[in-house]
């Protein structure tokens, strides 16, 4: 067990953080959505921007990515993981264990306290909250250095928050127990530019001290100086209507 | 952590889940409650009489024999011949024999013309005897003894005057006004419709009716009481009689033997056999009030189902973001069925904790009014079984919401396309 953990590692150090290929899925809703990934490599640290307006496949990709779904076609790759061959529970649980995601909005549950909220990922990922837990403390910790202070740390009920401020415990959430990928969905659009900027730079920041590899979706090109490289969706992925 | 979250979630939505909670609480009373007053009626139903071996009447029904000589309820067919009683009392298998005469009333109340055997021998919740409040067993022709019922109607101490009415109407104008009665004694409460009996002896039902003829008194003709004591006021016959026997295997046999008695046609029933047989008459109607109380508890789940039901399309937002964390759907169906069993175990608590109290207050009133003791007691496995039964039945109606939120998240996975 702690070999194969060992052989992961050495294996994430070296191998790309996420592999498509030839990669075909359809959402069978009316009428059918198609996306079409021939060949799409995201290397280990890498921040990547996929930029492209809405209906380019984001949110598909994405959930490629994560293994919320699985390709019809083609095989999508994980930390060296074939996300493809997985029974869904098993995918449910790598992506608990190997991901963190950020939404563009809404990203807390409202009911549940700002704590709570921060270290929903570990119930679902033991490694997870090992690595959180024998950093004692390191939710509060971690929303401390993305600006949340203990006061609003210790709210019970996390919906009464600005939006700002929720967006900071979500990013929180992603980053708790240092999962390798984090996976970001138009996550600035919801704040002005003054809050965009100063969240980013906290995002960055911690993604730096992880050194966790980091797709961002969004249509916002303005983003593209902090990321190492930018990709144009449509030229990645071809959407096929009907 | 899954339980937390259901448990915060639902107090997110405290209002809702209250009532929610609230109409199962009240369904879950109702249900136990009739439960308790079904058991408590059946008890208290087949324990009005015991230790009673036999009873003999006029041929008739057992049912019919029964409702007039143990319930006071109609009247007998016939008499039987007081020379057919001593025959019986001859029997070597009797060991107690206590007759009955009824046909008078007071205000209501029937009169049980009977020996003072009756109150040696009269058994009910299975071994209690007769217990007097007051006073003593009649001892002269012209005392009576009342049930507890009875004394507390009118306020009766002992040593009040009271007067028999002929007939059994409520308001009967022939009343034996000429030949009072005297309280004796006044019994303890029963629960039984001894309570509501006034006991006289045999012969002072014999000497009231001296001087009627064809249920009316003749006009002038009033016997001085003191020629009435040197009377013979041994009865001409009795209404129905209470038999004790020394051995209960002999029961068929004597019971056969009157069955068959040549001289008048006779029943003699068990009174066990005959109180079931009764029961099944008037128990579908209980069954009735059971099943009406149980799908009060249905419909309740079934709230809570629409309840939980309604609330998907909002929560889809939640649920995408478990998935995102790893939450796999089954993880959002035991969510969704972790709210059901809290709404539900909640509902059955508070349920349990109304009928208690309840009872507790409502308890004195029952008795007395209508004869039904409700012990308060811990809740019967039976009833701990259909409370089981219906978070169960709970975490069944939600699965329909449950199964429903499975499926959306699996169709929607991290994103709501709404």
């Amino acid at each position: 067990m702690a070999d194969r953990a060992v052989a992961v590692r050495v294996a994430v150090s070296h191998a790309p953080a996420a592999q498509l290929r030839a990669v075909r899925f359809t959402w069978p809703s009316a009428p059918p959505f198609t996306l079409a990934v021939p060949d799409l490599t995201v290397a280990a640290g890498e921040k990547l921007l996929l930029v492209g307006p809405s209906g380019a496949g984001k949110s598909t990709l994405m959930s490629l990515l994560c293994g919320v779904v699985r390709p019809d076609a083609g095989s999508v790759t994980v930390l060296g993981s074939d996300l493809g061959a997985m029974r869904g529970a098993a995918r449910d649980r790598f992506r608990g264990e190997h991901f963190g995601v950020l939404f563009q909005m809404f990203n807390l549950l409202p009911y549940a306290s700002v704590i709570d909220n921060v270290v929903l990922p570990l119930r679902f990922a033991p490694a997870r909250r090992v690595r959180a837990a024998s950093n004692g403390g390191e939710a509060v910790r971690l929303l401390a250095r993305l600006g949340i202070d203990d006061t609003t740390a210790r709210q019970g009920v996390a919906s009464r928050l600005s939006v700002g401020q929720q967006q900071r415990i979500a990013a929180a959430r992603a980053l708790i127990g240092n999962p390798e990928i984090i996976v970001a969905d138009e996550p600035t659009s919801a704040l002005d530019r003054e809050s965009q900027s100063s969240f980013l730079d906290l995002l960055f920041a911690e993604v730096a001290r992880t050194h966790a590899t980091l797709v961002t979706v969004s249509h916002d090109p303005a983003l593209a100086p902090r990321f190492d490289r930018v990709v144009a969706l449509d030229s990645i992925a071809t959407v096929k209507r009907g | 952590m899954i339980f937390r979250l259901a448990l915060r979630s639902l107090a997110n939505r405290w209002a809702t889940a209250t009532l929610t909670a609230l109409a199962i609480a009240v369904s879950v009373t109702l249900f136990l409650g009739v439960e308790k007053v079904r058991n408590g009626a059946r008890a208290s139903f087949a324990n009005t009489i015991s230790g009673t071996d036999l009873i003999v009447g006029a041929r008739s029904g057992p049912v019919n024999l029964l409702l007039y000589s143990v319930f006071r309820i109609g009247n007998a067919t016939n008499n039987i011949w007081w020379t057919t009683v001593q025959d019986i009392a001859a029997r070597p298998e009797i060991e107690w024999l206590v007759p009955l005469s009824l046909g008078d009333s007071h205000f209501g109340f029937r009169i049980v013309g009977t020996t003072p055997a009756y109150f040696e021998y009269y058994r009910y919740r299975r071994d209690r005897a007769l217990e007097f409040r007051d006073g003593a067993p009649f001892a002269d022709l012209f005392e009576a003894v009342v049930g507890a019922d009875v004394a507390a109607a009118f306020g009766y101490d002992v040593g009040d005057r009271i007067v028999i009415a002929h007939g059994l109407g409520n308001t009967s104008f022939a009343l034996h006004d000429d030949r009072p009665f005297t309280i004796a004694g006044i019994l303890r409460k029963t629960g039984t419709p001894v309570d509501r009996s006034v006991h006289v002896g045999l012969e002072a039902i014999t000497a009231i009716h001296v001087d009627w003829q064809a249920g009316a008194r003749i006009p002038g003709l009033t016997t001085p009481a003191e020629r009435l004591r040197q009377m013979d006021l041994t009865p001409k016959d009795v209404t129905a009689v209470l038999i004790g026997l020394k051995s209960r295997l002999t029961a068929f046999r004597v019971q056969r033997a009157i069955n068959e008695f040549a001289a008048e046609p006779l029943t003699a029933v068990l009174p066990g056999v005959a109180l079931q047989e009764l029961w099944g008459l008037i128990g579908t109607a209980e069954s009735a009030l059971a099943i009406v109380s149980a799908l009060t508890v249905v419909t309740a789940l079934l709230g809570m189902a629409a309840m939980l039901l309604a609330t998907l399309g909002e929560r889809r937002r939640e649920m995408a973001i478990l998935r995102s964390v790893g939450a796999g759907p089954r993880t959002i169906l035991g969510l969704l069925t972790a709210e059901a069993l809290i709404l539900t175990s909640a509902g059955a608590l508070v349920g349990i904790v109304l009928l208690y109290i309840g009872l507790a207050a409502a308890r004195p009133w029952v008795d007395s009014r209508f004869g039904l003791y409700i012990p308060l007691e811990p809740p019967h496995p039976r009833e701990m079984l259909a409370l089981i039964g219906v978070i169960g039945a709970g975490v069944v109606a939600a699965m329909l919401p449950a199964v429903r939120a499975y499926r959306l998240s699996l169709a929607d996975g991290m994103m709501v396309r709404t």
